[in-house]
Order: structure tokens, then sequence, then C-alpha cells
């Protein structure tokens, strides 16, 4: 391990936890409606928005309210950005004029980006207007993420026994004290790294050889920013970050990894304050933090111990940096692919089909638990759901009710939580079920064996997961996987938010029951285990049975220097 | 009562083996999402294996076929055992209730036989000795013993007057009682004991309905991964998967142990509150036990034994010990009440036993006036004892010592008793509430455990102060009147904490409604046992204790399950999924994943499949006597549980396949 690899990793991990407390405890201050620095600058601004849309700073919604004004505000989005997508031919700032985008595409389009997955079945840069990018893809970039944070908001109120707020007001400050400024911060950070922010046309240049290129570029820094901070991932080019125009070098690289995490990790730090409960915040911090070390370890050190089969033909000592950039190492390689797939942003800096089967286990942990940190809000409402699962399962074992929060767990609570549980499995596997046994879906493999199946079954995950990342290898522009993950991108996002929203309404309406030694502690290191240990068992017996015969079949295959049986 | 359970069990085979085969009834299953599941399972693959006759793999089929049908019956068996246990405590009861006519009594002053069945709230009947009473009621004339052995199994006659509450199916040992009856036919407390116990009745508890929701999705979740694996699976081509060997993973991984065991925890958790002789009127009750954060406790009959005893002679300066214990001893000998018993014993444990058969003298018996008791010997010589203030009144120039021994006494929570000899002051006897044996122990598991106790005694605050502390309880209130004791219930209430009380007297009666658990004793008034959610029939205000206990137990044993079951699934994975694609040319690398090397990939199928099955009936005693446990935090209790039920529920079916797989090796099977 080279001590650049050490740096990166100790800079990213260390950055992330340091700012976890200060950002957390700024974001519960936005949230309650406490004083902070923007208050001058932005306040009476957002008063004017606020009295626009006839809403109050302080109004409350219940959960049915705010589940229906989330769901039929993301719709909105959609229908527009389909029609602007459908219309980008005779639409402004189009100087490559490219086309209208075809229905499935625009469909596809449309509800990847507003259920934040930016799952992409075109290539930015030969596909998208300057207005595509900027006012449809980088608009719904920052409201989407605001969207889901603001229901993770609703949520971590609920449990602190405040009402939940009201989703227009809260989405509205995540994106003003959160996103922007941050924003701003970041692509400056990027543009003076060497990153293009212009809306000039395309450059076209004659090369070295002699051959002539066409460079696209645009206003790729301030894309760049959003695109990471809101754990969007959908790349300005198709090459995403291992574009050198988006990512052009190791610090860059690592600017973006950590621009992922920041709200994420402050969001578990949030919960804390706002709930009172710190501990069980650092708790659960450590709990998401573990698998995060696991998914970069091994992602880590199958790929630095090089491919099996090439190692038997004497290679020894070789990496495997096959769909790698040179620039960014396998140490910076690996913790910015972490991030990705922890977080939920879904942009590349590497080909991830390239990866060793065991490697990508790391990519498919991610997905599947969907809250090692995740994206802000939702993965906290992902852990909060796994929480709740654990403590009703084993808390029995103390000889009460179960309690969470001080509050009992009853019933409802478990039957919506199990639901919310249910779903990101069922889309999954039902999904690949589907393309699997349906001519249509296999007409997009482009790989045989283990890999190809596994390369379905990235697809539907990334989009359950509202991941966005592709691995390859596979056609997702067939109209049947538009649509398909279309379809699963939306159910994946909004029916386990609403139904989390529903069991914090339910938990709110509870009687508190004070704590006593005989009541289960959650935020020690003990329940922290047992919560690793829930998580891990319950994922593992959803999916052991695919993960087999895809990826660990390959991998055994591998071993025997064999590739498709 | 748990003697007759026990030796009544030999008659209720037949019946379990009826009602084991009764509940494979797709009707009744259906209640049971997991073992539905499980029946459908084996339906198909009993169709299957007729369907394959003489194809290659029918003997597999017909294999996973009869543990199949093993698994179900093991299930059913498990639900029908428990349920037994109730009935034959039921069926003990109702061969009590085999009554029939009552002597109904007209306005007019007549009477006339009717059925017992006839008599409603309002009527009047008359008992003669003999007879036994036909329903619940009141008496509103007469005095009789009663025994009440029938339900409390407590053979001692219990003296019953006007206003008292008599049961029906208690029969009258003497005199005659004129009763109001107080409920309708189908209501008396002999007909709730027999549904609750039976189970008729039984409703599921919340956190029983919670935890069926969760096994139910759970089940959801497997047999979607099943489902989608097969269209997965054939990736790999038309025939990478088996139908039998599909179901069986199925089965494997829905929570068949907790599933099948989940009704007889709690069939068994009301079970045994009966054997300690608490009938609890709903399930919903004992599982609340569980969850109890304050204990109110009455301090007398509950903490203490209910009376004051002996414990100290204090003789004046110059007056040696043994005088004043042998006038003492010689002032209680008539006095039968406990504490004259007391004096007694103390007294002959310093002077030694004496002949009693000599005519010592004339008794003088207690009067409320003279505040003393005592004796005039033949001798001439006159022995008193009373109270401080009474005695000192008989001598002039009493001893200073005397009221400073009293004091020093009366400030240690006891009653000074004074005793003279003609018109010498002996000394002091000091008279002390005497805390139950092992409550202090007790009181300090609960305090592990979370639990708070509070002591509630109509003394003053010294006095209760130094029970107080003798026992061990976190608070105490002194003085305490009825309403007091509704406003502290409500006051722990109101911060969120559930409670549970005793009480025995009309007046404890909406302290009892307004508490979580309300344990009633069924000595009391009707109007406590109406109020009241559990009634304790040996009417021994500690038993609320044991149900506390056995409502946690009933939890735990239901986590301890559920986390078993779960954790079990890995090993079943480790068995079938490397065994289910061997004959797939592209997953044949999947041995490697056999870590148990099981010899065959149908043996390891049906290993796995063996254990599923046989890990229910091993189980049923845990589900029936509840998982063992100790008073602790819930921190430690947490550890200890996920060590014996998640850790070791991983390792022990690993163990177990292994082992099955061998001993299927000698037959050959794989």
């Amino acid at each position: 391990m080279s001590i650049q690899t050490i740096a990166t990793w100790i800079v990213v991990i260390g950055v992330l936890v340091l700012l976890a407390k200060p950002l957390g405890t700024y974001v519960v201050r936005v949230f309650t409606h406490q004083p902070t620095i923007l208050d001058r600058p932005l306040h009476a601004v957002e008063d004017k928005f606020f009295h626009f849309m006839g809403v109050s700073r302080e109004s409350n919604m219940t959960a049915l309210e705010y589940g229906v004004a989330f769901v039929l505000t993301n719709m909105g989005w959609a229908l527009l950005a389909y029609a602007a997508l459908r219309l980008q031919g005779i639409l402004p700032f189009n100087p490559e004029h490219f086309k209208d985008l075809s229905p499935g595409l625009a469909f596809n389009t449309a509800m990847s980006f507003v259920t934040n997955t930016n799952w992409q079945a075109y290539g930015g840069g030969h596909t998208m207007s300057y207005f595509s990018q900027f006012a449809v893809l980088s608009y719904l970039q920052f409201v989407t993420p605001a969207a889901g944070g603001a229901a993770g908001i609703a949520f971590i109120r609920a449990l602190s026994g405040r009402k939940l707020g009201n989703f227009f007001v809260q989405m509205t400050l995540f994106v003003t004290r959160l996103l922007l400024p941050l924003s701003i911060i970041v692509a400056l950070l990027l543009v003076a790294l060497g990153v293009p922010e212009t809306l000039g046309a395309y450059l076209h240049v004659h090369t070295i050889t002699g051959q002539s290129q066409l460079v696209p570029r645009g206003p790729i820094a301030s894309f760049e920013a959003i695109e990471h901070l809101g754990q969007n991932g959908g790349g300005y080019t198709n090459a995403n970050s291992a574009n050198p125009l988006e990512n052009p070098t190791a610090l860059t690289n690592v600017i973006e990894t950590i621009a992922m995490g920041l709200i994420p990790v402050a969001f578990f730090y949030a919960f804390g304050v706002m709930t009172g409960k710190r501990r069980l915040a650092w708790t659960l911090i450590g709990v998401a933090g573990t698998f995060y070390l696991v998914m970069l370890a091994l992602i880590y050190f199958p790929e630095a111990a090089g491919n099996p089969i090439v190692n038997a033909l004497g290679l020894h000592g070789t990496a495997n940096m096959v769909g790698k950039e040179l620039r960014f190492g396998l140490g910076g390689t690996a913790i910015f692919e972490t991030s990705t797939m922890a977080f939920t942003t879904g942009s590349v800096a590497s080909a991830h089909d390239s990866y060793l089967p065991l490697s990508s286990l790391a990519f498919f942990l991610g997905m599947f638990l969907n809250m090692v940190f995740g994206g802000k809000g939702v993965g906290l409402l992902n852990m909060l759901m796994f929480v709740i699962l654990t403590i009703f399962l084993t808390g029995l074992m103390v000889g009460r009710t179960p309690e969470f929060m001080g509050k009992k767990l009853e019933a409802k609570e478990v039957s919506l939580t199990a639901v919310a549980f249910l779903i990101h499995p069922f889309l999954i596997l039902a999904g690949t079920a589907i393309a699997v046994a349906t001519p249509a879906g296999l007409a997009g493999l482009f790989n045989p064996g283990p890999h190809g199946l596994s390369e379905i079954l990235y697809a539907f995950t990334s989009g359950a997961a509202n991941n966005g990342s592709a691995f390859g290898g596979l056609n997702a522009a067939l109209p049947f996987y538009e649509v398909a993950i279309g379809i699963v991108m939306v159910l994946g996002r909004y029916a386990s938010v609403v139904a989390m929203l529903f069991v914090g309404q339910s938990l709110l309406a509870k009687r508190t029951v004070p704590e006593s030694s005989g009541t289960l502690k959650v935020d020690t290191p003990v329940f922290g285990t047992i919560l690793w240990g829930s998580i891990v068992i319950l994922n593992a017996l959803t999916f052991f049975p695919v993960m087999a015969i895809g990826p660990i079949a390959e991998q055994y295959l591998m071993l025997a220097h064999r590739l498709i049986g | 009562m748990a003697q007759q359970t026990t030796t009544a069990r030999g008659q209720y085979r037949g019946l379990i083996l009826k009602s084991t085969l009764t509940k494979l009834s797709p009707h009744e299953l259906i209640h049971n999402p997991v073992m539905f599941v499980v029946e459908i399972g084996t339906a198909v693959v009993i169709w299957l294996a007729i369907r394959a006759h003489g194809a290659a793999t029918v003997r597999y089929d017909w294999l996973v076929a009869v543990i199949l049908i093993f698994t179900l019956l093991f299930a059913t068996f498990a639900e029908a055992y428990a349920e037994a246990r109730g009935r034959a405590q039921a069926d003990f009861l109702r061969r009590t209730k085999s009554f029939t006519k009552a002597r109904l009594l007209d306005p007019s002053g007549a009477t006339r036989l009717v059925d017992a069945t006839e008599l409603r709230r309002g009527d009047r009947v008359v008992i003669e000795v003999g007879d036994i009473i036909a329903s619940d009621g009141r008496v509103i004339n007469g005095v009789g013993s009663v025994d009440e052995s029938a339900i409390t199994g407590e053979s001692a006659p219990v003296l019953k007057t006007r206003d008292d509450a008599v049961t029906g199916g208690t029969t009258l040992l003497s005199d005659r009682l004129i009763v109001e009856i107080t409920v309708n036919p189908g209501e008396t407390f002999m007909d709730r004991m027999i549904a609750l116990v039976e189970g008729a009745k039984r409703q599921k508890t919340p956190n029983e309905i919670a935890l069926s929701a969760l096994l139910g999705v759970l089940t959801l979740i497997f047999v979607m991964v099943v489902v989608t694996l097969v269209p997965i699976a054939r990736y790999y081509g038309p025939h990478a998967t088996n139908t039998t060997t599909m179901i069986a993973l199925l089965v494997c991984l829905v929570p068949t142990t907790i599933g099948s065991l989940l009704s007889a925890i709690g069939i068994a958790g009301m079970n045994r509150v009966s054997l300690v002789s608490v009938i609890a009127k709903s399930g919903r009750a004992v599982e609340a036990a569980g969850d109890i954060d304050t204990l109110i406790l009455d301090k007398t009959g509950t903490i203490t034994v209910g009376n004051r005893m002996a414990t100290e002679f204090l003789p004046l300066p110059g007056i040696a010990l043994e005088d004043l214990a042998e006038a003492a001893w010689l002032s209680s000998l008539a006095d039968t009440t406990p504490e004259g018993r007391s004096v007694v014993e103390l007294a002959q444990s310093i002077i030694g036993p004496r002949d009693l058969s000599l005519d010592l003298g004339e008794p003088v018996p207690f009067s409320a006036h003279t505040r003393m008791s005592g004796i005039d010997l033949t001798s001439g010589t006159k022995i008193r004892k009373g109270a401080v203030s009474a005695i000192r009144d008989l001598v002039e120039n009493p001893a200073p010592e005397l009221q400073e021994y009293a004091d020093a006494v009366s400030s240690d929570g006891g009653t000074p008793l004074a005793v003279v000899r003609d018109t010498t002051l002996l000394g002091v006897i000091r008279l002390k509430d005497v805390v139950k044996s092992g409550l202090k122990e007790r009181f300090s598991e609960f305090r592990a455990m979370g639990i708070r106790t509070v002591m509630a005694t109509g003394d003053n605050a010294i006095t209760a102060s130094v029970i107080a502390a003798e026992a061990g309880v976190d608070d105490f209130i002194a003085e305490a009147k009825p309403e007091d004791k509704i406003a502290l219930i409500q006051a722990e209430q109101a911060k969120g904490r559930l409670v549970a009380m005793t009480g025995d007297g009309t007046n404890d009666a909406p302290a009892l409604a307004q508490a979580d658990v309300g344990l009633a004793m069924n000595s009391g008034t009707m109007a406590a046992k109406e109020a009241g959610n559990m009634i304790d029939l040996e009417s021994n205000p500690t038993k609320l204790l044991d149900v506390v206990m056995i409502g946690k137990q009933l939890l735990i044993t239901r986590g301890a399950l559920t986390t078993f079951s779960i954790s079990n699934d890995v090993a079943k994975y480790f068995a079938i999924v490397p065994a289910m694609f061997a004959a797939v040319p592209a997953l044949r690398v999947l041995r490697a994943l056999n870590i148990m090397h099981l010899k065959t990939p149908h043996g390891a199928i049906l290993s796995a499949l063996i254990f599923n099955a046989l890990i229910i009936p091993a189980l049923i005693p845990f589900a029936i006597r509840g998982v063992r446990y100790r008073a602790e935090s819930a921190d430690r209790m947490l550890m200890r549980n996920i060590f014996n039920w998640g850790v070791l529920g991983v390792i022990v079916p690993f163990v177990g396949i292994w082992g099955i797989d061998h001993v299927l090796g000698l037959f050959g099977l794989a």
C-alpha cells in the first residue's frame, strides 16, 4: 500500500468524521428554525418564496400530507423534465443541435433524475443540450436530493418528538442553506483545479497526431459540485468522473469523494443532535463506517493482488488496473468507488465492469444495504429501518416489549418497517428475474456466464437503490431496460420513504416510556455489534443465492482459471 | 393445581393426537402464514412425487415429502400439546362445576329448586350445608364456612359473612347463607377461568400480533427470494432448478421454528400463570406484566407477614432478662393472637420450654378499654402487658427509662409493649413488622431489571421508612389512603411508566382498575375482583412478583426462539446452495461453499430439511417452560441471550446438519 493511498484514505475519512459534528449541528439549527449565519442574506428571499407558495416556515404536515406533497412534487418535476427532453430540439441553448430524446429514453431519464438515481441510459456529451444539462438535469440535481433530505428531516423530527414539519419549507431550506452554499464552494475549488465552467460551444481541436477531435465542455464544474454533494451521480459526460474534464487530478478526486459523503455523514450526527442521542448517532456512524471500511478493503485488496488468471500466466505483482485511471492510482480509485456505492451517488471514476468479481461484491453490498450512510436522509431512514427491525427481533430477549426512542414498537410500526425492508429486494430480484426470463431482457446482454448475470442484476440493483452507476456490459438503452429500470427507480425511491414517514408519525403519537436499567440500550458498542450482525444476516438471507450464482460463482471460476464455466 | 395438571396429562394423549391432525386443515393453518406456506409446499412436493412415478428422483421427492409432512405435524403438535395442558386444567375445574340445582328465594320468602344456569344477576338463593354454591354472588345474610379448594387448592375453609363474595363451584360446609347472585349465566368466574385456561377465548396479544406480522413479511421475502431464483438460475439453462429442491430451500428459510411455536409459547405463558394459581383475565395482562416499570405493594400482607412479632425483650435496669421473659410468657399464655404467640415463642427461647399442665391462674383478656391483657396467678400475683401509657399508669413513680426504651422502640418503627408484675415495672417488649423472607433479594433483582418498587402503608413515616429500608424497596408512601394510591399510579403513568399493584378491598377497586396490571385477591370483594385484570386464588399478594417474572419470561422466550430461527438459516444456505446447483456445469465451482463437506447434493438438502423439522420438537420444552433467565440489567441479559440464541443459533445447525448427513450416510441416503 503506497503512502499516497494511505494519505488519500486518511484525508477523506478524517475530513468526513471531523466535519460530521459542525455540519450536523448546523443542519439541526436550520431545520429547527434557529438562527444561523446565512439568515441575513437568505431569510428575506426565502420568506418571499414561502409567501408565494402560501406556506409558513413553522407549519406542519401529517405523514399523509407529507407523503402526497413529496410524491406529487416529484411527479410534477418528472412531467416537466419529460416534456423538456422530448422538446429539446426547439428549446434554446443547444449549440450542437442535439435532437429530441425518444419517449423511452426521456421517460427513463426523467425518472432517473427525479428519483435522485441518475441512471444514464444515454451519453451526456452527445445527447444533451446545454439547456437540458443545466435547466433540466442540474435543476433536478438540486431539488431531488433536497426532497429526499426533507423526508429524512421529517422522520428525525418525528423521532425527536416534533411534528413532521412542512415539506416545501424543508426542501427549500435544504437547497438554500445546504446545497447552494456548499456547491458554490466546491465548484470554485474545482474551477481552481482546472475543471471547465463555460456556456461556450464544444471545442474542435487538432491533435498532435494530425487528427481533429471534438472536446465537449460546458458548465462542468457546477454540474460536478452538485452531482456529488447531492449524491446524484449523473455525469456530465459518459465517462463521468473518469473523464479528465470532470475529475482532472488526484486532488479533485479527493474533493469529489469528500463532497459525496459530507451531507450523509452529517445527517447521522444531526439525528443525534435533534433527538438528544449523540451516543446513538456515533454508534450508527460506527456501524455504517465499519461497512464502509469493509467495502473499501473488499475493493482495494483483491484488485491490488491482481487478476488470478493473469497471475497464473506468470505476471505476478501487477495490480488489476484495467478500467482504472492511473492519475488517481488504485487507492484513490478504491475510495472514490467505495464512496459512490456507499453514499448511493453513482458517479464513477473507473469502469465497474472491469473489476474482479470479489471486488464487485462491495458494489453490490453498498447498494443492497443502501444505508452505508446512503443518500442524505434516505440512507438514514434505511439505517433506522434496520435499527427498528433489529430492536424488534432481539429486543424481546430483554423481557420487555421492544422500544425505540422510548416508544413501544407494535404491530403497526413493525409491519410498515418490514414492508419498507421488503420493497428493496423485491424490486431487485423481480426485475432481474423478469429480465433474465424474457428475450427482451437477454437482448441487452454483451457477456455470457456469471458475469452477464451480474450485469443485469447490477442494473436493477442500481435502480432500486437509486444509485445510478452502471456495471456496463449491458445495453441499457433498449426500451425494455428504459421502462423496467424507470419503474424500479420510482418504486425504490418513494415506497419505502413514505412507509417510514408513517412509522415516524405513528411513533410520534405514542406515549414516551422512560428509560430504566431494564430498557434495551441502543447507544452501546454491544448493540452496534448486534445491529451490524443483524444487517448482515437479513441481507445475506435475501441476496445470498443470487450472489452465489453471480459474482461468487464467477470468482471461483476465475480461481480455477476459467471465465464462463 | 399443578399436580392435577400433570397427572391428568395421560388422558389427553388421544386428544393431542386428534388435534395435531385436525390443525393440519388449511382452514386452520391459514392463520399461521409461515406454516401455511409449508403446507402448500408439501402439497406440491407430494403431487410431484406422485407424478414422477418411476423417474430417477422419485425416492428423493418422497423423502422430501415425508420430511415436510413431519415438519407440519411437529408444528401442529406443539400447539395441540400446549392447548391440552390448558384443557387438562380446565376439565379439572369443570368437574367441580357439575352442580345443577339452586334454591331460588322468591320475594315471598318461599324457595324453589331451579337450574343453576337459570340464575341471573340480582336473584337471591339460599344455600344450605353441603350445597355447592351455584353461581358467583355476595352474601347478604348469614355466616358460614366455605370450602374453596375447588378453585384455590387451599383446603382450609374460609369464613364468609355479610357482603363477602362467594364463588360458584365452592361448597358450604356449615350454617346457612343467603346469597345475591352478581353475574349472568356464562359470565361466572368459573366459566371465565375455564375459557381462559382452555385457550378458547385466547386473543393474540399486541406483541404477538406484531411478531406475527413480522414473521409474515419475512415469509413473504423468502417466498420472493425462492420464486425469483427459479428464472434467475435458469439463466444457466432450463434444467438449472429442481422444484422439489426449491421448495425444500423455501421451507428451510421461512421461520418455521418460531412460526410453529409462537402460539404454544402464548398458551403456555397463560398456563404458567395459572400454575401459580393466578387467573389472568387476558393474555394482554400477562404480557403487560413483563413491561411493568413500577410495582406498588401494600406493606401489610405483601411485604411483611402481616402481623407484628416480638423480636426483643428490653429489661429495665435492675431487672433480669429471664424475669422479664418469664413474666411476658405468663402474660401471653392465653393470648392466641399471632402477636401473643410470638411473645411466647421468644420467651421460650430464653427461659426454655415450660410445662403447661399446671393451673397457673386466671387469664385476663385484652380489652380496648384497659389496653392491656395478662394473668392473675393462683399465687395472687398480677402480671399485665399492654400499651406503655396504660401500664405506666398502674405504677407510682415509674422509672424514666421505661419511656426512653419505649421511644427507642418507636423510633425504630417498632411497637413497644410494657410488662408489669404487681407494681414492679419489668421492661419493654419490642414488637416489629417482619419482612417476608427472601423479599429483599427479589426486590434487588427487580431493581437490576429496572423495576421500581414502592411500598404503600397506612403507618406513619417513621415506621414506614424502617420497613422500607429493611425490605429494600425503592420508595414508600406513608399514611396512604386509597386516593393516594390512585394519585401515585396516575403520576407514574403520566411519566410513561406501567404500574402494577395488588388489592382486595372495595376501596382498592379504582386503583386496581387504573393500574396496568391489577392483581386482586380472591379473598377480596367482588368489586376488587372485577376491577383487577388478574386474580390470585391463594390471595397471596407477593404473587405479583411471580406474575411479572412470567410476563418477562414470555417475551424473552418469544425473542429467543425468533432469533434462533433466523440465525439457523445461515447454515442451511451453506448446505443447500452448493448442493442445489450441483447439476449446472458453470456453477459446479460453488461446491467450494460446501464447508460442512456434506457427501451428496441430495443428502445435503435432506439433512438441512431434517434438521429444520427436528428443531421444532427439540424446542417445545423451551416454548412450554419458557427460556430460563436470571434477573439482570437489560444490557447483560441481551448479551447472554444473543450468545445463547443468536451466536449458537448460527453454530448449532452447522453441527446438526453435518451430524444428520453422517447418519443418512449410514443408511445410504447421503
